[in-house]
């Protein structure tokens, strides 16, 4: 059986991120992000990051340690409420800022994994987004032409792997994950149950391991929760 | 008197037909999930991958790895799905969804919104709504009339903050009444109980049309 792709530690598996790379970083608000890919990205320090990930994170959680850090550079997101050094860094001019809309950000991943350069999209004309892009009617509506995303790394979360690097997701963790997967070079997974191969039935894997160059089992997930909310 | 939040979310419940699916913004519009009429079926869809989105938990269903697009903690019903944000805005995008309800600072009489920046004070990002506006068969704007803490009008003739969307707006529902959009600019359809047209017109910069059926929003 094939086992290369299982590394040991989280240290191991990003050795090589290097500084100025290109980074997708999977997770919606804090859930299913790749909390311990993310901390060992802090702990090595790797400066100059262009970071795609829809959010990031919170003061002393998820990308947000990063950030606090300075080690990025640059971020592609699409809604950054919840970091208030986010806010600060960016009104200072300290942190380079891209904000693209959820569903063309994802298709732009999806994209980037797929082979398609650009496509056209309806969201956005007549905004800011649209300013210095190409736009085209089809069928009498308006669209704007998007560029695909890729990247160097892109850091991953999952419930369970195996080690051909197929991964099923768990409930909402799924979010950008399976895009994100297909559209960097080196895709590193974390899961929080490395399975033998085999015991995935096929029929439900999300991600087939053919995206994935790189599997980690963290040895622990705090799964923090943003908003707790509860019924009474 | 003006309509509660509780009301205009109530209001806004009138519009949801037997069928629909829904995607509610955060704030004020998650509140219409509280007021569905009784006998009709709505499901409700959440953009980070969720249909049929459930009430919120009890303390002990609580699961980190279950939340909505406002990042709050929630449970699914019988039939719901989970799926990826590329197939998400493949439902919002493609004409899927038939009503999203979200928040505006500004509106306008050209059906167009404002919702996501105040250049050099706010940065937070459009998240989901872009495409919501440019994707949802129906758009009902869930706001406050005016912002009294500014002092300043919200419905207008023309947004002054960056746009969200460009003509995209159908409904506008706010403490002072409900307003459709039409070719010819806002119509007044429905005023809080209390008010008069006057009264709502110098509270709007959109000159806002009358419509002969004006009538008491009931609620």
């Amino acid at each position: 059986m094939n086992t290369k792709k299982i590394f040991k530690n989280p240290k191991e598996a990003i050795a090589d991120i290097f500084d100025g790379a290109t980074l997708m970083v999977g997770g919606f608000g804090l859930c299913g992000i790749p909390e311990n890919l993310i901390a060992a990205l802090r702990e090595k320090g790797t400066k100059n990051l262009t970071c795609i990930s829809n959010n990031a994170g919170v003061r002393d959680f998820g990308l947000g340690i990063c950030m606090a850090n300075k080690q990025i550079k640059k971020m592609i997101a699409s809604y950054v409420g919840e970091n208030d050094i986010f806010e600060k860094q960016f009104l200072s001019g300290e942190l380079e800022v891209e904000l693209v809309p959820q569903g063309t950000f994802s298709e732009r991943i999806r994209a980037g994994g797929a082979g398609i350069p650009a496509f056209y999209t309806p969201t956005g004309v007549g905004t800011l987004v649209a300013v210095g892009k190409d736009e085209k009617e089809f069928d009498g509506r308006k669209y704007i032409l998007e560029r695909a995303l890729k990247a160097d790394f892109a850091l991953i979360k999952a419930w369970k792997g195996d080690a051909y690097g197929n991964l099923v997701y768990r409930k909402t963790t799924r979010n950008f994950n399976p895009m994100m997967a297909t559209a960097a070079k080196v895709t590193i997974a974390e899961v929080e149950e490395i399975v033998p191969v085999g015991s995935l039935d096929p029929d439900t894997i999300h991600t087939p391991g053919i995206f994935i160059k790189r599997i980690i089992q963290g040895a622990s997930y705090e799964k923090r929760i943003e908003n707790k909310t509860v019924s009474v | 008197m003006s309509l509660s939040r509780d009301q205009i979310v109530k209001r806004i419940a009138q519009e949801l037909k037997d069928g629909y699916t829904v995607n509610l913004g955060i704030g004020m519009p998650t509140l219409v999930a509280n007021h569905i009429p009784p006998g009709i079926d709505i499901v409700l869809q959440s953009e980070n991958g969720i249909l049929g989105l459930g009430p919120f938990p009890k303390e002990n269903e609580l699961d980190a790895d279950l939340i909505n697009a406002g990042k709050q903690t929630v449970t699914v019903l019988p039939g719901a799905s989970y799926f990826s944000s590329a197939d998400s805005f493949a439902m919002i995008r493609g004409g899927h969804i038939d009503l999203t309800v979200l928040g505006a600072m500004q509106v306008d009489e050209k059906g167009n919104i404002a919702n996501w920046m105040i250049p050099g004070k706010m940065v937070k990002g459009m998240g989901g709504a872009m495409d919501l506006v440019a994707g949802a068969k129906r758009v009902i704007v869930a706001m406050q009339h005016c912002d009294k803490k500014n002092n300043e009008k919200k419905v207008l003739k023309m947004c002054t903050l960056p746009l969200t969307g460009i003509g995209v707006v159908d409904l506008i529902v706010t403490d002072m009444g409900v307003m459709e959009v039409t070719k010819e600019g806002l119509m007044l359809t429905e005023h809080a109980p209390d008010l008069t047209v006057e009264q709502i017109q110098d509270e709007t910069e959109a000159k806002l049309i009358i419509s002969p059926k004006l009538k008491p929003v009931k609620v």
